[in-house]
């Protein structure tokens, strides 16, 4: 035990009370990509072991659920879909909010569940919420070729939908609504650990932001007066602008996307610096 | 000169009680109200703390700890439970973060303060192995390389493409240590794993330890057998109440660790609430006595004479139980359990009874310092009362004079017969 070495010796790792605000550690995550992809994997693998269906459930999930508001929305409150079919109407707003909600559901419970693991093994704790946001993204691509199949079908059918060159944005859409997913989920997620309240309030808060979002009807149909705090909703101008580029119908606005990135970034800046500070000290307060 | 591996300066951790973790808005909101009208908190915790000092609502867990571990060492880490040690390995392991001061650490570093604990039960042991060698850091190509050793090391082959929650938990450990052992850090963090598993696998892990250590890294080693630490380690400190009290050579630090000690409940005495380890209510063992085979109360059995322990334990309400006990060396090494026999299994007692039950002990114990557990466990098997730190001491039997020779854990009874001659070369020819 000498101490008569000099600091100026270069250390690999330093251990101190503080963290930058924003400091994401992304060299971290990137030493522990083959682990991101790992969690990945193990979550797919894991879903569908012991269930007879399979990955089938990705799919069945949002087919009922379109054929449930094509009756309930289309048939018995007849909301107007703008000429489109409602089936594919539905579908679309299902498909694009699924993406988004699945990402802030999972994501949003990461302390909780990882309590464990968390408390005896560090590893860049982001790495949970971002494999999740990938495992979304594969089973989003499943429900996306659903879409697109009966896309195909409604446009050799003759109905009028008619995808367009916005299409090129949905990379863009994808994008925020990952980033979107996995920043209200880790500022959720921060919170839980302090107030478990917050736990239970997820399931049925995503529900009501769904109805707060264009999936079962278009924005045109949201009166003129409230529409800007209507579009203060971030997930709403996602979700109509990518109805819009592959059925044609619906309004794409580009001060409402402008808007839309704007809440997302402050709500991404907002997690991050919570998740840092719940990251340190979650361990003394479970 | 050797460079440092690990550097700790002034490293303090505190915790604070009762402001945090209540858990809901409710409380918090509560507790916030109490305060803003000026009276005592309703949610705020009353907390036993043995060791710790406490400032209020907080304690510091660790005070200013400072040391050097230089490359290749094996520095193991004693204190009692709540001294600090395990907070100091979780800040090491990153697992929470100093409230003051600072580690510097060269190199990688891997814990094991528990092992397997990134296994998914419902994957196979192989995928497990890349899962959990993951979340310790190595890349999958590492992993890809050590696979078939880990594989070799567990001992498990057999069953490495079954799902991980079909396995005994002592698999799980094999698997998991399997993992961990071939991590191949710069500094390797170790807190009593050892305790798991069976000898021959036990034997495989110290073996395993020393390997890493002499080829050349560090090793921490924290555990409560003074025996392993004396075998393995180098230097050792002695943690208490968050602060460094020893520090040294294993064997000056480990002495001196020890003779600090005595000051533990005796014999004879009646047990003072706060050292029960696990208490209820309920029911509780307040007094312990050692008796001669004559049922007189005596200081201490001498080597080879048979004691009897009488054990008084009261009813606060009726209930129904069983004891048993345990017992240990100086060294921490366990040395046995007894427990009551299947026969009069079952203590019952109403509200206020006070009984006393008394075994006769085989002394089987070599001279020196013991320490008895008692426990109490109901019918579910659930611990009830325990108190792990009652001592007694053995004396010495003089052989002429001196004290016999004193090693291992136990005095093996034996008895020798007179040599008997069984032929001559010369005495045959007659």
């Amino acid at each position: 035990m000498t101490e008569i070495e000099t600091d100026s010796e270069k250390w690999d790792l330093v251990i101190s009370p503080r963290r930058g605000w924003l400091d994401l550690n992304l060299k971290g995550i990137w030493i522990y990509r083959d682990l991101v992809l790992h969690f990945v994997k193990r979550d797919f693998v894991t879903f569908y072991k012991q269930t007879i269906l399979g990955p089938l459930w990705y799919i069945i999930q949002p087919l009922l659920t379109t054929v449930v508001f094509t009756i309930v929305f289309g048939k018995i409150a007849k909301l107007p879909t703008n000429g489109v079919p409602g089936f594919i109407f539905y579908l679309s707003g299902t498909v694009s909010w699924g993406y988004f909600s699945d990402c802030l559901k999972e994501t949003s419970d990461t302390f909780i569940k990882n309590s464990k693991i968390f408390g005896k093994v560090y590893f860049p704790r982001l790495t949970v919420p971002l494999s999740v946001v990938i495992i979304n993204l594969v089973k989003f691509g499943i429900q996306f070729l659903l879409f697109l199949g009966f896309l195909v079908y409604f446009i050799v059918k003759g109905e009028s939908v008619t995808p367009n060159l916005f299409i090129l944005l949905l990379p863009v859409l994808l994008l925020q609504m990952a980033i979107l997913g996995l920043g209200t989920g880790i500022l959720i997620s921060s919170m839980t650990t302090k107030y478990r309240d917050i736990h239970f309030l997820v399931g049925f808060g995503i529900q009501l932001w769904m109805y707060a979002t264009p999936v079962v009807y278009s924005v045109s149909t949201v009166p003129e007066k409230i529409r800007f705090f209507y579009m203060l909703n971030p997930v709403a101008s996602i979700v109509e602008t990518f109805r819009h580029s592959f059925l044609g119908t619906g309004m794409v606005n580009g001060a409402d996307i402008l808007i839309s990135w704007a809440v997302t970034i402050l709500i991404l800046i907002s997690g991050i610096i919570l998740f840092n500070r719940v990251d340190k000290t979650f361990m003394d307060t479970v | 000169m050797q460079k440092s591996v690990i550097r700790v300066e002034n490293l303090s951790k505190e915790y604070r009680f009762g402001v945090i973790g209540h858990g809901t808005l409710y409380k918090d909101v509560q507790s916030w109200w109490a305060r803003f009208r000026g009276k005592e908190d309703p949610n705020s915790k009353i907390t036993v703390h043995r060791g710790p000092a406490r400032t209020g609502e907080r304690f510091w867990a660790l005070k200013d700890i400072s040391f050097d571990v230089e490359e290749g060492q094996v520095l193991g880490i004693i204190g009692r439970n709540g001294a600090g040690k395990s907070t100091l390995l979780k800040i090491l392991s990153r697992v929470t973060t100093p409230t003051l001061g600072h580690v510097k650490i060269r190199g990688r570093i891997s814990s094991l303060l528990e092992v397997g604990t990134g296994f998914h039960p419902e994957l196979t042991g192989r995928e497990n192995v890349y899962l959990d060698g993951m979340i310790h850091g190595m890349t999958k190509a590492e992993i890809n390389d050590k696979f078939d050793e880990i594989v070799d090391f567990s001992g498990i082959e057999k069953f490495i493409d079954t799902p991980v929650k079909r396995y005994s938990s002592g698999m799980n450990v094999r698997l998991g240590f399997a993992v961990a052992a071939h991590l191949k850090p710069e500094v390797l963090i170790v807190d009593e794993v050892l305790a798991v598993g069976d000898a021959e696998f036990r034997r495989k892990c110290l073996k395993k330890m020393q390997d890493v250590s002499a080829g050349g890294r560090t090793v921490l080693f924290v555990s409560h057998n003074m025996h392993a630490i004396r075998q393995l380690c180098h230097l050792g400190i002695v943690l208490e109440a968050g602060e460094i009290v020893h520090r040294g050579p294993t064997d000056e630090v480990v002495d001196k660790y020890l003779a600090s000690s005595s000051s533990d409940q005796n014999l004879n005495e009646d047990i003072l609430p706060g050292m029960h380890s696990h208490d209820n209510p309920d029911v509780q063992v307040y007094r312990i006595e050692v008796l001669d085979t004559d049922g007189q109360v005596i200081r201490s059995p001498k080597m080879k004479e048979d004691f009897c322990l009488k054990i008084y334990y009261k009813f606060n309400k009726s209930g129904t139980y069983t004891i048993a006990m345990a017992f240990w060396n100086a060294n921490n090494v366990l040395i046995g359990r007894i427990a009551v026999p299947e026969k009069i299994r079952w203590l019952t007692g109403d509200e206020e009874d006070i009984c006393t039950l008394t075994v006769k002990v085989n002394n089987v114990f070599l001279a020196g310092k013991h320490r008895i557990l008692v426990a109490l466990r109901d019918k579910y098997n659930i611990l009830i009362d325990q108190i792990d730190n009652i001592f007694f001491e053995v004396q010495p039997l003089l052989l002429r004079g001196d004290a016999v020779r004193q090693d291992g854990v136990v005095q093996i009874n034996s008895e020798w017969s007179a040599p008997v001659r069984l032929a001559n070369k010369y005495s045959s020819q007659c």
